[in-house]
């Protein structure tokens, strides 16, 4: 009993220093990430075009100009200059608008919160509609109603997101008049934060583009549960379970559903990343006030800061949600634990 | 085709031939089983065959000003009220033939995918190559910038290589370079996959007897690399190229919806659509609704065949 005991003390101590030489690993890593993406909006700022001559007009003379570019420490060397823009930017400060003169933390502030709602909206559209077909058409893999899923599946998967959303603007808002086209509808400011899920209004808005954004990452969602679920009843435990003489009902639910989670929860995890990120092609169909709707309007009048900080916040949004997923997945999997430890020890 | 053969025919004699081969082998095999590949093949081939033929086939130069009225402007397709069969799928906002411009700008969005999953092909074997070739540093830096790409979507990043580009660069030349522009933020975006399956297959056959009997009689390094190796890590990569052939497509699609890709003058499937998505709400579908359905039966069609080809060369699934 005793040396077991303290055998069992010991792995269990082992096991936390693996964790916490895991989590400093990933950190680090994710500071290495952040510190490229910062280097690449950073020399993007700095070197595309004059920040001077963006600034100022036609008549202002050399010494001034010169001046003015001691002032803001273009002169100093390139570490410090970099050091300061992280400094900057960590403070949510990237400078002046190009197009519109004002801050873009600000600006990025005000746009925020229609780009999350909307994200959130979508993902959350995704799960509720994705894992229960998934469940379906991995316990009934040869009814027709599992077929005719699929094969939808594979055209949601291949129509591109732009296309979906024109297709449903057609209809709902053309053809049948019944939902808006672009915009937010009416929205209820709460602090900083802009609400159009208050509304009546809102939630009309917000249907169509939040269906076209879902449309992608619930096919995907339905596969891979549909994938998994197949995967685990074939497993001998269900075999045992069933054997054993448990409702299906129980064996479906409490045993093969809940062992096809973990990946479904990582790869929902990463996909509300690209989610942020194909916000940018739906809030262009649908003139969504967000931040993709903005970067792209950066891009076409070359607004550097924009760009600038708009690359810098969904690196930072990537870098967090892999991390998230990643310990996450550390903790649920216990089967992950024990292979580290293997290979550590 | 056996008047070409027929010289090295003695060479080969007491083999089946060369066609006959063709024939018999496994992947034909496996398509003609089936018929949903087939089907996907016929739609492509019928896309591409089109576009190819555009300047023969199309009814209207889409490229010439000089033919456009403002009277024809917006005409719906042919088979509705107002309609006009010389202008079979109905007319833009210029008075632009629709069938035409399809025709045009299924071969520029098809020209921008090939030309970007080649640029990609080769930067990313090159670079495999060199990252399994030569391991240590090399491969150290080669894949920890793979990895970090990879953590992106890679549509996000040839957006942002794109945009950046287009601001580096002079206005006024935009519209003239924009194409390459493309081509290169796409390829750029899409290197990954690539140097990756080519790096592992490279570590495992970089130790195979085949290779170090050419190292040790002495063939050049670069020799061994292009003439011994590549032959044997480059089925997979074929695989890959046709399933990113449809995400380059789609991708410039997108790219030219947002605005940042090919201009209006010279417009692809993906322009199109953005230049009858701002006509949608007024009614007329069609400038946006036929181009879409071409964009789409494109990229299905092109996704079915990669799915084939990457099953039939999938050893498991025998």
């Amino acid at each position: 009993m005793g040396p077991s005991l303290s055998r069992e003390r010991e792995r269990g101590n082992r096991s936390r220093l693996n964790m916490l030489a895991f989590v400093i690993q990933r950190l680090l890593q994710s500071v290495v990430v952040m510190l490229t993406v910062a280097l690449i909006a950073f020399a993007l700022f700095n070197y595309v075009g004059d920040p001077i001559n963006n600034m100022v007009g036609q008549d202002t003379t050399i010494a001034d100009r010169e001046r003015l570019r001691q002032e803001l420490g273009l002169n100093d060397s390139f570490v410090v200059q970099f050091a300061r823009f992280v400094g900057h930017a960590a403070q949510g400060n990237f400078g002046l608008s190009y197009q519109q003169a004002r801050p873009v933390g600000q600006i990025i502030l005000e746009k925020m919160p229609a780009t999350l709602e909307l994200s959130f909206v979508a993902a959350f559209l995704a799960l509720l509609l994705g894992v229960p077909m998934g469940i379906y058409t991995g316990l009934h893999r040869d009814s027709w109603v599992s077929q005719a899923m699929l094969a939808v599946s594979l055209v949601g998967v291949s129509l591109p997101t732009f296309l979906i959303g024109i297709l449903l603007i057609l209809i709902f808002a053309v053809m049948l008049g019944w939902l808006p086209s672009f915009g937010r509808g009416t929205v209820v400011h709460i602090g900083w934060w802009t609400t159009g899920l208050l509304t009546v209004e809102g939630w009309r808005a917000i249907i169509l583009p939040a269906i076209t954004l879902a449309l992608f990452q619930m096919t995907l969602i339905m596969r891979l549960v549909r994938a998994e679920m197949i995967e685990v009843l074939r497993t001998d435990y269900i075999k045992f379970a069933r054997a054993r003489g448990l409702t299906s009902r129980a064996v479906n639910f409490g045993h093969a559903l809940k062992n096809t989670l973990v990946p479904v929860m990582t790869i929902t995890g990463l996909q509300l990343g690209s989610i942020i990120a194909f916000a940018v092609i739906t809030e262009t169909v649908f003139q969504w006030p967000g931040m993709g709707l903005m970067f792209i309007q950066a891009v076409t009048f070359a607004d550097i800061p924009v760009m600038a900080a708009y690359l810098v916040l969904v690196g930072f949004f990537f870098v967090v949600i892999n991390l998230v997923v990643d310990l996450l997945y550390y903790v649920v999997d216990p089967r992950l634990r024990i292979e580290r430890e293997a290979a550590g020890g | 085709m056996a008047e070409i053969t027929a010289p090295g025919a003695p060479a080969v004699a007491g083999r089946p031939g060369r066609w006959r081969r063709f024939a018999e082998n496994d992947l034909l095999w496996s398509f003609r089983r089936s018929p949903v590949t087939v089907a996907a093949a016929i739609v492509a081939a019928l896309i591409i065959g089109a576009s190819l033929l555009a300047p023969l086939i199309a009814p209207h130069d889409p490229y010439d000003l000089a033919s456009l009225s403002l009277m024809d402007a917006t005409d719906p397709p042919a088979w509705l009220a107002d309609g006009n069969w010389s202008y079979p799928l109905g007319t833009d906002n210029q008075g632009r033939d629709v069938l035409s411009a399809i025709l045009y700008g299924t071969r520029l969005s098809l020209g921008v995918g090939v030309s970007a999953v080649v640029l990609s092909l080769v930067l990313g074997v090159s670079l495999g190559l060199v990252a399994g070739w030569r391991g240590g540093i090399a491969d150290t830096l080669i894949m920890r910038v793979a990895d970090v790409q990879l953590s992106f979507p890679a549509i996000l990043i040839a957006l942002l290589i794109d945009g950046v580009a287009r601001s580096i660069l002079p206005r006024d030349q935009q519209n003239e370079i924009t194409i390459y522009v493309l081509v290169t933020a796409i390829a750029l975006s899409y290197w990954v996959h690539f140097a990756r399956t080519v790096r592992g297959s490279t570590m495992v056959e970089r130790n195979k007897e085949y290779i170090q009997a050419a190292r040790v009689i002495g063939v050049h390094p670069a020799r061994i690399v292009v003439g011994h190796l590549l032959p044997n890590v480059i089925g997979p990569v074929l695989v890959i190229a046709t399933i990113n052939l449809a995400t380059a497509i789609l991708t410039e699609a997108t790219l030219s919806f947002l605005g940042v890709g090919l201009p209006p003058t010279e417009p692809s499937l993906g322009t199109l659509i953005r230049v009858g998505n701002d006509y949608l709400l007024s009614g007329d579908w069609w400038i946006s609704i036929f181009p879409g359905i071409v964009l789409a039966l494109l990229i299905l069609s092109v996704n079915l065949l990669g799915d084939w080809l990457r099953d039939a060369f999938n050893p498991k699934l025998r």
